[in-house]
């Protein structure tokens, strides 16, 4: 009997233990001192931890966030734009013929390892992608610098002198000092890779305002501020990104006061974010489209005017609503509307379907026709339910007297097959990698990307807006290459290849105390000038 | 005794040689490319090639199955086709977090589970009774993320006294040790007098192991109750009670203990679940444990990872029924091979 009572003791305390625990001990934040704006920790809540850090081996966003912070390019996105300014590169010449780009690089910048950051370190971070016979070329996959077609871009990096490094291209590429702002292209520090070899992913070290100090799997990554970083110094001493999974629980912690800002909420808490005073909301379009494309190799699209029809047919206000919510825009051109070379000038096709069944009639099928309607199986930041919008759109063209039959595979075999044209219509979608048109417009539509396996799964072979967008590769005039793209955005808009649907909108929200957090187009994640502000 | 134990180890192999060989062929016969899963929307059909060559993954299955087999004799479960890194050091970094969260919702279950049973049972028909196992009920019903996320609502949101999530209080910069963050926890209190991170700890656990422990919790309490009253009718407990022996002494004593037969393959059956299904405990609470992990290797058709991933937890499993299978044989010694 007394066992038992001294048992039942035991276990009433241990509980009174673990609910007093529970109640006491609030977490503390570590104290806040000197400049207005310096200081503090940031707690960054996100949806998944990072692959690894070495910032050219990596394909995810999730990686590239932290690499954003540690690892600077030679040339840069300005904040939330995609357009260029000087990084590493205090400035930059292009040659007459645009083979040669020469970088004149910024001295006095120390990577976080103490070395000196010279001309060999470009050579050294470049050349390990694509020759194959250097020390640390078995380390990737270097899976962009071949999705970027660098291979055939680039023929050699050299380092002039410490300050100077020239990139020889083999064909002239406008779109390749874009490229340059991309992660892949940041400089990692030699001597940090020779020391760490495999494990460099691991411990990353890089030139910028942050350095990296702890990884936990699965749970956090953190950076502190880089005391010897040679720009204007960051504000937060410290960056922790943390990976909470569920989007719910993601917003519950910021409402908590856990984190300081998330990634990625669910569209039902939205409403409630914008309710509460503490937080608040920060909107961008995101980099992407998601299209309906047409494969002009079968009748009836090789026809424009059912191509037109088509897109005349769907109401894309009815899509965002019931797909998107807050989070997408109706899509009027291939590429977003934060690009330099969007042209606003369009006019969207209107929701008519009077006039759609005009234009069958017109075209010969005036009892429209069947068709398959092929829609991907997985959710994409351009296209989160496919099903869903495909349902949608398979009432809307119903309406018109185009019958259709959903289709879905397997997410690989879906891109084999639609890259080999065994569909009639089909959804995709393209989420930008370097902020410039040419990474939509050509990659997409041109001739050379009609060849099987396709990236123009829409098979449209426009001679005429194929020799614009050729032309704009080769210019590096930024005004020139707009006007080009401006003309051919027009004839895409005109044989209608695709009905662009809707980019996705990327939504943070924060804490009231976190100032200056700027939205990338290219989904960048920079604390460089963010701050919290004391109460 | 000990030929006892020999013999249940000597049984382990074939066992889990059959665990080896069903992950292996579970991953070939799964549907989709893991190449192409690996480099997405647009790549070339040689790069595709180029990585499916790497992976073996153009080696007849049989040669495949083989080489898997002489890794495995070696505990080499290759490396991580996303992360490059070695599968046994991924699982190192997670596998602790799996293991503590489920061995503290397996004692609560336990602990809280049985004693629910005995009252139940001494009580039976009473209002406490009809209480306990609809609370049971309840229990085995509720979705964990659904349990997860009114946790969260009603501690660290309404009475904000528990975190919403994670190990540990993350603006502490934790530098584990272990891995194990409550023994890491005592660590530090024995080493500097601190007690913030093993207090920061328990506190990170609690609602994932009641959320976690539930399920299990339920499971226990019924079946502790069912065998408790199975045995309350035994002519000894009548023989004992007419002794004059006291209830208290009866009912812990004499029947509880040939009642925990039953309940010791349950804890340890539930104890397996637990590992492998604490995912979505893990995904509510920002868990860095080995159920996300695995789930996320096999939607990224992470072969090495998920094979690793699904051998571990697997093992385990057959371990801990090890374990149960001694603990029966010593509470019960009539239990012989």
């Amino acid at each position: 009997m007394k066992k038992i009572t001294r048992i039942l003791m035991v276990m009433l305390l241990l509980s009174a233990i673990l609910f007093s625990i529970g109640c006491s001990n609030k977490a503390a934040e570590p104290a806040q001192a000197g400049g207005e704006k310096k200081g503090g920790v940031l707690v960054f809540g996100r949806s998944g931890d990072s692959t690894g850090l070495d910032p050219a081996r990596e394909t995810d966003g999730e990686s590239y966030m932290v690499c954003d912070n540690v690892y600077e390019t030679l040339v840069q996105f300005k904040a939330g734009t995609t357009e260029i300014e000087p990084g590493l590169a205090e400035s930059w010449n292009i040659s007459e013929d645009g083979l040669e780009y020469t970088f004149n690089l910024r001295k006095g910048v120390k990577f976080h390892d103490g070395t000196d950051f010279k001309a060999d370190a470009v050579v050294f971070s470049l050349e390990r992608q694509f020759k194959q016979d250097h020390p640390y070329y078995k380390m990737g996959p270097w899976k962009y610098w071949g999705a970027m077609d660098m291979d055939n871009i680039v023929k050699e990096v050299v380092a002039v002198d410490d300050n100077t490094a020239k990139i020889v291209l083999k064909r002239p590429e406008a779109p390749f000092i874009a490229n340059l702002a991309m992660n892949f292209a940041a400089i990692v520090s030699p001597s940090a890779v020779e020391k760490y070899g495999e494990d460099f992913p691991q411990n990353p070290v890089g030139t910028g305002p942050f350095k990296f100090v702890q990884w936990l799997k699965d749970d956090s990554i953190t950076i502190d501020r880089f005391e010897e970083y040679w720009g204007e110094k960051p504000y937060l001493d410290r960056v922790i990104f943390r990976a909470i999974p569920d989007a719910t629980a993601r917003y519950l912690a910021l409402k908590a006061g856990e984190v300081d800002l998330i990634d990625y909420p669910s569209p039902d808490d939205i409403d409630e974010i914008k309710a509460d005073e503490n937080l608040k909301i920060i909107t961008q379009a995101g980099l992407n489209v998601g299209y309906l494309s047409f494969n002009n190799e079968r009748k009836p699209f090789d026809n424009k005017l059912v191509r037109q029809a088509l897109n005349y047919a769907i109401n894309k206000e009815d899509i965002i609503k019931g797909v998107y919510g807050e989070f997408g825009a109706p899509a009027k051109n291939p590429i977003p509307p934060t690009m330099w070379a969007y042209n606003d000038n369009i006019k969207a096709y209107p929701y008519d379907p009077a006039k759609a069944k005009e234009l069958l009639k017109e075209a010969g099928y005036p009892d429209g026709f069947k068709t398959t309607f092929w829609y991907m199986p997985v959710s994409r930041p351009y296209m989160v339910n496919a099903a869903k919008a495909a349902e949608i759109m398979q009432a809307q063209f119903a309406a018109i007297g185009v019958k259709t039959d959903l289709v879905t595979y397997e997410w690989g075999t879906y891109l084999d097959k639609t890259d080999n044209g065994e569909h009639d219509m089909c959804f995709l979608g393209w989420t930008g990698d370097n902020g410039d048109p040419d990474n939509f417009l050509h990659m997409l539509l041109s001739i050379a990307a009609a060849q099987k396996p396709a990236m123009n799964n829409a098979f449209w072979k426009n001679e005429e807006y194929n020799a614009l967008v050729e032309e704009a590769k080769k210019v590096s005039d930024v005004a020139k290459r707009k006007e080009l793209y401006f003309k051919a955005q027009e004839i895409f808009h005109e044989e209608a290849p695709w009905a662009p649907i809707a980019h996705s909108i990327v939504v943070a929200p924060m804490k009231k105390n976190v100032m200056d957090f700027v939205l990338y187009p290219t989904s960048k994640r920079v604390f460089h000038k963010v701050w919290i502000k004391k109460d | 005794m000990i030929k006892y134990i020999f013999k249940r180890l000597m049984m382990l192999v074939p066992t889990i040689f059959g665990v080896v060989t069903i992950v292996f062929f579970m991953m070939v016969f799964a549907p989709g490319d893991p190449a192409r899963m690996m480099l997405g929307e647009r790549v070339s059909q040689e790069a595709v090639e180029k990585v499916r060559a790497e992976l073996g993954l153009d080696k007849p299955v049989h040669v495949q199955y083989w080489l898997y087999l002489k890794r495995i004799v070696r505990l080499d479960f290759g490396k991580s086709i996303k992360t490059g890194q070695k599968v046994i050091d991924e699982i190192k970094a997670r596998y602790p977090c799996t293991l503590e969260l489920s061995f503290v919702a397996i004692i609560l279950s336990t602990v809280f589970g049985i004693l629910a049973g005995v009252i139940s049972a001494t009580k039976q028909y009473s209002a406490i009774d009809y209480a306990t196992m609809a609370g049971a009920l309840v229990g085995v019903s509720m979705p964990v993320f659904w349990l997860g996320l009114v946790l969260i609502m009603i501690f660290s949101i309404g009475f904000g006294i528990l975190p919403t999530g994670g190990r540990i209080n993350i603006r502490y910069f934790f530098e584990p040790i272990t891995n194990f963050f409550i023994i890491d926890g005592f660590i530090y209190l024995f080493k500097n007098g601190d007690p913030k991170y093993l207090l920061s700890s328990i506190k990170h656990l609690i609602l994932p192991s009641i959320a976690l422990g539930t399920i299990p919790l339920a499971i226990i309490a019924r079946v502790t109750r069912s065998s408790m009253l199975e045995v309350l009718r035994q002519d000894y407990i009548r023989t004992a009670r007419a002794k004059g022996i006291s209830e208290n002494k009866v009912i812990f004593k004499h029947a509880l203990k040939n009642a925990l037969l039953p309940v010791i393959t349950v804890v340890g059956l539930q104890f397996g679940t637990l590992l492998a299904g604490a995912l979505l405990t893990e995904t509510i609470f920002a868990l860095p444990g080995i159920g996300r992990w695995v789930y996320q290797a096999l939607n990224a058709r992470d072969y090495p990872a998920v094979q690793g991933g699904v051998l571990i937890i697997s093992t385990t499993f057959v371990f801990i029924n090890l374990v149960v299978d001694i603990l029966y044989a010593v509470v019960n010694p009539k239990i012989k091979l």
